[in-house]
């Protein structure tokens, strides 16, 4: 089953060899967006990294959230610059703010119609890709608008 | 503000550029590129090319400095330098490593460069080809966002919504570059001007950027000469002293997957503070600007952190008008830039930045005496610098 918003062929996403980010796209896998929050000090942090940038504690958290934010900023893509892209047409990048985790930003396709009035500010929820039949199986994190 | 400064202690005294070239369409290996822009540096200077003792470049430049010299006959190699990170970013940096190398006597002639083939070595402007991706990139390239112009156009979508700018702003700092690449002969755009029209019916690559508004893919290379102001005085040409380098970001600015403490934003804030500080003087002493476009809304934001107007102006500031060296108040990327003339880095705006200082740029601003540059905005570290005459010492 083909439901990807992108075309097939694009590099599958994995975690580093030092592993940072394994337990994010293991839990896009299961359904569950997990973010970095510090043990000691609460704050949330998004992209991973191995210590807390706030009081520079190791002990940091794999949280799992609730996929909800705004619109932070956005771009319409129409120049393909992979060949899986080719015969794509214009797609929808939009970059999510969470104020309930932080402020923390994700970034992700919008899904609907690409060529949709993209409002800053407009609140958005997340949608679990899977790519169950892609040669190196994965997850991807996607957005839809919340109010429709 | 710190006592040590690098102000007027160094001056450029010789530039050097290949022939232009479409991407793929060099002649010539990386390598030779490299060597060509060096010699013709030397000469420009009056120098024996074997007297270059230092080399320092960005951008994780292929040509080991290693290789030049004993390619070029060095007779002895004593500086040999790469600023880490930041792309295009780097080329005020890697300048302003090469003066203090020479302020504080560990080399003597330093030449600033960069070489590129991309037909060599593959392009900038396409994404990589692999079954697999990891780290910050797999949090990216699978939505499609892989390539400069597609992750820089959401900072520039937030300016320009944080403060109401309209496209017609961007138009206009494409309008100046190819305004300008008419009168140089070097520029790959001379002969191929653009207008309002052409513009706006150019097709998108991704918005807010038209085919217009981004930088061209070049094969080419540039250099720069410094050294002593002592020893600049007794070459060939008026010194294009360096009054002012500055490089690096604000706080977090590089937190990745967009988590930027300051996300719409050309990462200037920092820098340009750094950079008037050891000037000695501001945005409204400069005579001539060159401001690195790999896209135009890096160039708009560029402006507004180096304080030459307010972003709430930027509407009405930016006009052809204004921004073209025939009579404009800020007449800016005057030999056309990464845009019109070649996208050699930004290595092309510093030596445009010397020859305004010299009088013998093809839009010559008369009677300039600072003269600046910001390299490559958006990234981290990004880096500006300033150029001034011996008035301005």
């Amino acid at each position: 089953m083909s439901t990807s918003y992108l075309n097939p062929g694009l590099p599958a996403p994995t975690w580093e060899a030092d592993g940072l980010s394994r337990p994010y796209w293991e839990g896009l896998q299961n359904d569950e967006l997990k973010v970095q929050q510090c043990h000691v000090c609460q704050t949330w942090q998004w992209g991973p990294e191995w210590i807390c940038h706030k009081c520079l504690s190791e002990n940091v958290d794999w949280v799992p959230i609730e996929g909800r934010g705004l619109i932070y900023s956005w771009t319409r893509v129409w120049h393909p610059t992979h060949p899986a892209l080719k015969n794509q047409g214009a797609y929808l990048a939009v970059l999510v703010e969470l104020p309930d985790f932080g402020g923390i930003r994700m970034l992700g396709n919008l899904l609907g119609d690409p060529l949709q009035v993209v409002t800053i500010g407009a609140p958005v929820t997340a949608v679990f890709e899977h790519h169950s039949d892609a040669e190196i199986p994965h997850t991807l994190l996607q957005w839809e608008l919340a109010d429709r | 503000m710190s006592t040590e400064t690098l102000r007027g202690k160094t001056a450029v005294v010789g530039i050097g550029e290949t022939a232009y070239y479409k991407h793929g369409q060099s002649p010539d290996a990386e390598f030779l590129l490299a060597l060509k822009a060096i010699q013709t540096a030397a000469e420009d200077a009056g120098i024996d090319v074997r007297e270059i003792d230092g080399f320092a470049s960005y951008s994780d430049d292929r040509n080991d400095p290693s290789r030049l010299a004993a390619a070029l006959g060095t007779k002895e190699l004593r500086f040999s330098n790469m600023q880490w990170g930041g792309g295009g970013g780097g080329g005020s940096a890697a300048l302003g490593n090469a003066a203090a190398a020479v302020s504080a006597g560990l080399a003597k002639t330093v030449v600033v460069f960069r070489s590129l083939a991309q037909g060599q070595f593959g392009r900038f402007g396409q994404g990589v080809v692999q079954p697999t991706i990891s780290g910050e990139y797999a949090m990216s390239f699978p939505y499609g966002m892989m390539t400069a112009a597609q992750i820089f156009a959401p900072k520039v979508v937030r300016f320009m919504y944080e403060h109401g700018i309209r496209q017609e702003a961007l138009r206009s700092i494409a309008l100046a570059s190819y305004h300008h690449a008419q009168n140089n002969p070097r520029a790959l755009m001379n002969g191929r001007p653009l207008t309002e029209e052409k513009y706006d019916n150019s097709r998108w690559i991704a918005e807010p950027f038209h085919l217009y508004d981004c930088c061209m893919e070049n094969d080419g290379a540039a250099a720069a000469i410094i050294v002593s102001a002592d020893r600049a005085k007794d070459l060939r040409h008026s010194p294009a002293y360096l009054l002012a380098a500055a490089g690096g970001s604000g706080y977090r600015t590089a937190a990745t997957v967009m988590n930027g403490a300051s996300f719409a934003s050309s990462h200037f804030t920092s820098v340009a503070r750094n950079l008037w500080d050891m000037a000695k003087l501001g945005p409204q002493e400069v005579d001539v600007l060159q401001s690195y476009e790999n896209f135009t809304g890096g160039v708009l934001m560029s402006l507004v952190e180096h304080g030459f107007f307010k972003a709430s102006e930027a509407n009405e500031v930016l006009t052809l008008e204004n921004l073209r060296a025939d009579g404009g108040s800020l007449p800016l990327n005057t030999s056309g830039g990464n845009l019109a003339e070649c996208y050699m880095h930004g290595l092309e705006l510093i030596t445009e930045a010397v020859r305004q200082i010299r009088g013998d740029s093809p839009n010559q601003i008369q009677g300039a005496e600072v003269s600046f540059v910001a390299s490559g905005p958006m990234v981290s570290p990004v880096s500006s610098s300033v150029f001034g005459s011996e008035a301005t010492l």
